[in-house]
């Protein structure tokens, strides 16, 4: 069912386009249908998905069906929800200058969107488009299996799983969309938007980048520690893009959060963690072997203090914590993408600040303190797409937040509502009568004239009613 | 800190000096802003009110570039750019804390206690290009939505209206903050080099073309951008009974079309779309009224220079085109005048009828019937407006419906750029990105999700090592089933 190579992409857009057009995808029954089409999907082949997402990360159970099955489920139910009321037109106040008048903002599709390894494509169909997906190819048995299902579940016309790597994705970069999503890293981003300019068509970008993660001393230490654990090394051992990147506390503090974490990583993962089938692995050789150069740079690899461990047969790599790795370092330039998690130590908090400051901006940024007036200055001092005090990861299943980056982290936000808009456009209508005509507004010009449009645009009900009244007469 | 960068208007290349200038202009932007000068309330309340001072105070100026630049008279310059600029910037100033507050969002019931707040913040350092055919309008009104929301900026005015360009240089340092705003004058080199660098956002307003390499420059540095870019904007005149109807109707055309910079605007009317036995009548009345509005000289802004005239001339030097001319088609190149032009029915094909006219030529499309023009909308790229005169409520929500545009107007045409409450951009080939109003607070804004949890209540179903029971657990969670999760939370389960 899935579609290769550039004449068969050319063809699959081109019929898209026609559904599209026919109206095929705008009514509420059709994006509702969909929707429940995708949502029992979800339900009946759990197991499946899980699987394929076992064979290609040995991704835990729980872990597939937190963030992949409940996601899209609770997406489809939300989107459900509030269907009627996101495409209702929103009333808006017209103003006395434009009087008699009304005037609203309606949300109408794009038309056909392209869809980059993104989970949450249940709302470009909620906001009525015509979809082509392109599950990412790191995963090939998710991948194929989408494939394989998406056909079974909602109306193939108008929803298309393309796979294939970086030959079908630029044959897909070339055609004409109306929006494309891509969720990824900042090179391909790059190379996504500038094939879209050819178009001029708009992008959403969800990139990556350093999630910082600063914990004071006045915390539940026991709460943080399992807190930061589940997000770092819970999601995928590290590969999420609002994964902890790294820590940064005080001297002081630093050895009771590392004993904390210590006991909590042993807690989940026993103490051979290689065997823990709770542990995900690397996703693929070129990560495993881009991790360990990382791991093995000689001034960054006598800072571990923890764990290290790793099989390079089974592609994994235990939790692995290392203390003031030095910050011109490969793993505090990058994006780390994996589970090794550097703790770097200051004097006194508040240097945190600074320090994330002389960073891109990332995704996510968490602060782990009772204290509020520090959470108030982090909120007031650190930009991010998002904040969590704390807790880490958790804001994703919020559907009233919007998720997304800024700067180097990303272009656009969605989820809920966000991403029924970021599919959308508010298209603006204004109506008017024959009523309420005024003289003033046309030439020939004359001082009189001006006098009344100078009140008209000061909100000047004088002037308003001289001119609805069509002063200056005789003009 | 350099400072405001003048260069010259007729570019010579320099591009050494030009991009360490520009660089070290960008670098010190960045550090005014990481200083959080901008983003105070009362900066930001300080600059606005110093942009309406500075439309207040030199007025009569304001007045006088804009007719050497285009030939504009006093009372449209009013109405479009003046009067519009300062009713809009009160009304950013008076909403203008409401719209800095964090909005309250509901958090789910299993992640109590929590708050989940939208906090809106600067974008950071942000670069607008503003058009020739509203030199002071597209510069300003952005401008002062960048500035709202927090941010440093720079503007680059158009080299093509450049008495208004030399008027913005000189001014805005002295009524705003000369470290925080900057304005940048020259041309494409000066365009091109500015675009080297990143910036938070880049607002562009211009042709489809420009966009593109706007675009393409801005993806290697992930610079955001926003587009609004021309388009060919339809009006439907649908057969109107009274003759009132009719003249107001006629009245509102020629407001939208000769008398906004004389056609030279992206939202006025590209052409008309009627029924043909309504055609006479509405010719008729179109020239009529022409007489009337344009009794006095100066009633229309001039072409803007040599370029587009000839460009306009040449529409007409095609002898199909030239055949259909109902009305004027007289120019002088000598003071850059053409008349206000009518055509019937000129060949679909012609470049009049496939490329945007920005210029005072109206051509008349006629239709069988009025609801053809649905098909005929759906078969062109999405422009920034659509107009339709009419009172029929079925025709008007088939447009709605059917058709994709930036907006929509009925029964007037150009006004929609004078309220606040609604979205103005485009879509497809119109561009993206919306401003006006809160859209433009929100345009020049990240608007930061914050969720604050607390230590208390800790669910173990959460973390490793995984059994059956916690996917249990967890499954009524995600399903938000309070009561089976409160009974499974309690070790009862069905």
């Amino acid at each position: 069912m899935a579609a290769r190579g550039g004449v068969g992409v050319e063809a699959d857009v081109a019929a898209l386009r026609a559904q599209f057009a026919a109206g095929r995808t705008r009514g509420a029954e059709w994006r509702a249908a969909q929707l429940r089409g995708l949502l029992r999907m979800a339900a009946e082949a759990e197991a499946e998905v899980c699987r394929a997402l076992h064979a290609d990360l040995a991704k835990p159970y729980t872990e597939s069906y937190v963030h992949e099955i409940a996601l899209v489920k609770s997406s489809c139910r939300f989107a459900l929800k509030n269907l009627k009321k996101w495409m209702k037109p929103q009333k808006v106040s017209a103003s006395l200058m434009t009087f008699p008048s009304t005037a609203m903002v309606t949300a109408e599709p794009l038309g056909v969107v392209l869809v980059i390894s993104a989970w949450n494509y249940p709302f470009s169909i909620a906001a009525g488009n015509a979809v082509v997906l392109k599950p990412s190819e790191v995963a090939p048995a998710t991948s194929s299996l989408l494939a394989e299902l998406l056909p079974q579940y909602v109306d193939s016309t108008c929803i298309k799983v393309v796979e294939g790597g970086v030959a079908e994705t630029t044959a897909l970069l070339e055609q004409k969309w109306d929006k494309i999503f891509y969720t990824g890293n900042g090179k391909i981003g790059r190379i996504v938007m500038a094939s879209a300019a050819k178009h001029l068509t708009p992008v959403v970008l969800e990139l990556g980048g350093k999630c910082p993660v600063v914990v004071d001393s006045n915390v539940d230490l026991h709460v943080t520690a399992k807190r930061i654990a589940a997000g770092k090394w819970g999601c995928n051992n590290g590969q999420a893009c609002i994964s902890p990147d790294f820590i940064i506390t005080t001297k002081s503090f630093a050895p009771k959060l590392l004993e904390a974490l210590g006991k909590v990583l042993e807690k989940f993962y026993g103490d051979e963690p290689l065997r823990s089938s709770d542990l995900s692995r690397i996703v693929n050789s070129n990560h495993f072997n881009r991790l360990k150069k990382l791991m093995d740079d000689e001034n960054v690899s006598d800072k571990i203090v923890f764990g290290g461990q790793r099989d390079e047969h089974q592609l994994k790599i235990a939790p692995t914590i290392f203390m003031d790795v030095p910050l011109d370092s490969g793993i505090m330039k990058e994006e780390i993408f994996g589970p090794l998690l550097p703790i770097i130590t200051v004097d006194k908090i508040h240097e945190s600040f600074a320090l994330i400051n002389s960073m891109t901006k990332p995704l996510a940024a968490y602060l782990f303190t009772k204290d509020s007036k520090l959470q108030e200055q982090y909120e007031a001092g650190i930009s991010a797409g998002g904040m969590l005090v704390n807790d880490t990861v958790v804001h994703l299943t919020n559907q009233y937040l919007p998720f997304g980056g800024v700067g180097e982290s990303g272009i656009g936000a969605y989820h809920g509502s966000f991403s029924f808009e970021a599919f959308s456009h508010k298209k603006a209508v204004l109506v008017r009568g024959f009523a309420g005509e005024a003289a003033a507004r046309y030439p020939p010009y004359s001082t009189a004239k001006l006098k009344i449009l100078r009140g008209v645009l000061k909100g000047n009900l004088g002037s308003m009613i001289q001119a609805i009244l069509g002063f200056p007469r005789g003009k | 800190m350099a400072p405001a960068m003048v260069g010259t208007v007729e570019e010579k290349p320099k591009p050494l000096p030009l991009a360490i200038g520009i660089g070290g202009m960008v670098s010190g932007l960045r550090e005014v802003y990481e200083s959080g000068r901008t983003k105070e309330l009362e900066w930001r309340q300080s600059q606005l009110k110093g942009l309406i001072r500075l439309l207040t105070d030199k007025e009569e100026e304001i007045f006088a570039v804009l007719h050497e630049d285009l030939g504009k008279n006093r009372g449209e310059t009013f109405r479009d750019e003046l009067g519009i600029l300062v009713k809009s910037i009160k009304y950013t100033l008076q909403n203008l804390k409401k719209w800095m507050a964090p909005e309250k969002a509901e958090s789910p019931l299993v992640a109590f206690p929590a708050t989940a707040m939208v906090v809106p913040e600067p974008l950071g350092v942000v670069l607008i290009f503003s058009c020739w055919n509203l030199p002071l309008g597209l510069a300003l009104e952005p401008l002062s939505g960048a500035i709202a929301a927090g941010n440093a900026v720079v503007l680059k005015p158009s080299e093509l209206a450049p008495s208004t360009a030399a008027f913005l240089a000189a001014n805005i340092p002295k009524y705003l903050d000369s470290r925080a705003v900057k304005v940048v004058l020259g041309g494409p080199i000066v365009g091109e080099e500015l675009m080297e660098h990143r910036w938070d956002k880049v607002l562009f307003t211009g042709s489809e073309r420009i966009g593109r390499i706007i675009m393409t420059k801005a993806a290697k540095t992930l610079s955001p951008v926003a587009l609004e870019l021309g388009s060919k904007c339809p009006c439907i005149v649908d057969w109107l009974d009274s003759k009132r109807d009719r003249q107001i109707a006629v009245n509102r055309i020629i407001g939208a079309k000769w008398s906004t910079c004389a056609g030279q605007a992206c939202i006025a009317i590209d052409h008309i779309i009627c029924e043909e036995r309504f055609a006479p009548i509405l010719i008729e009345l179109l020239k009529s009224t022409l007489k009337r509005f344009m009794s006095k000289p100066g009633g229309m802004a001039r072409i803007l220079n040599e370029k587009h005239f000839e460009r306009l001339s040449g529409y007409l030097d095609d002898n199909n085109v030239a055949a259909s001319v109902v009305h004027g088609g007289d120019i002088d190149p000598k003071t850059l005048k053409i008349e206000p032009t009518i055509l019937l029915n000129p060949p679909v094909d012609s470049d009049v009828m496939t490329e945007e006219i920005f210029g005072p030529i109206l051509p008349i499309i006629t239709v069988k019937k009025t609801e053809d023009c649905i098909t005929y909308l759906k078969s062109k790229p999405k422009p920034l407006a659509i107009y339709a005169f009419t009172n029929n409520e079925r025709l008007k929500r088939r447009i709605v419906e059917e058709t994709s545009s930036g907006s929509v107007t009925f029964n007037d045409a150009v006004v929609q750029y004078a309220l606040e409450s609604i979205p103005f951009g485009g879509v497809g080939h119109s561009g993206f990105g919306q401003y006006h109003g809160k859209y433009s607070f929100e345009l020049f804004s990240n608007k930061k999700a914050v969720f604050k949890r607390s230590f208390l209540i800790e669910f173990m179903f959460r973390y490793p090592p995984w059994d059956d029971s916690k996917i249990g657990t967890l499954r009524y969670v995600f399903s938000y089933n309070y009561i089976l999760l409160f009974f499974n939370l309690l070790g009862l389960r069905r």
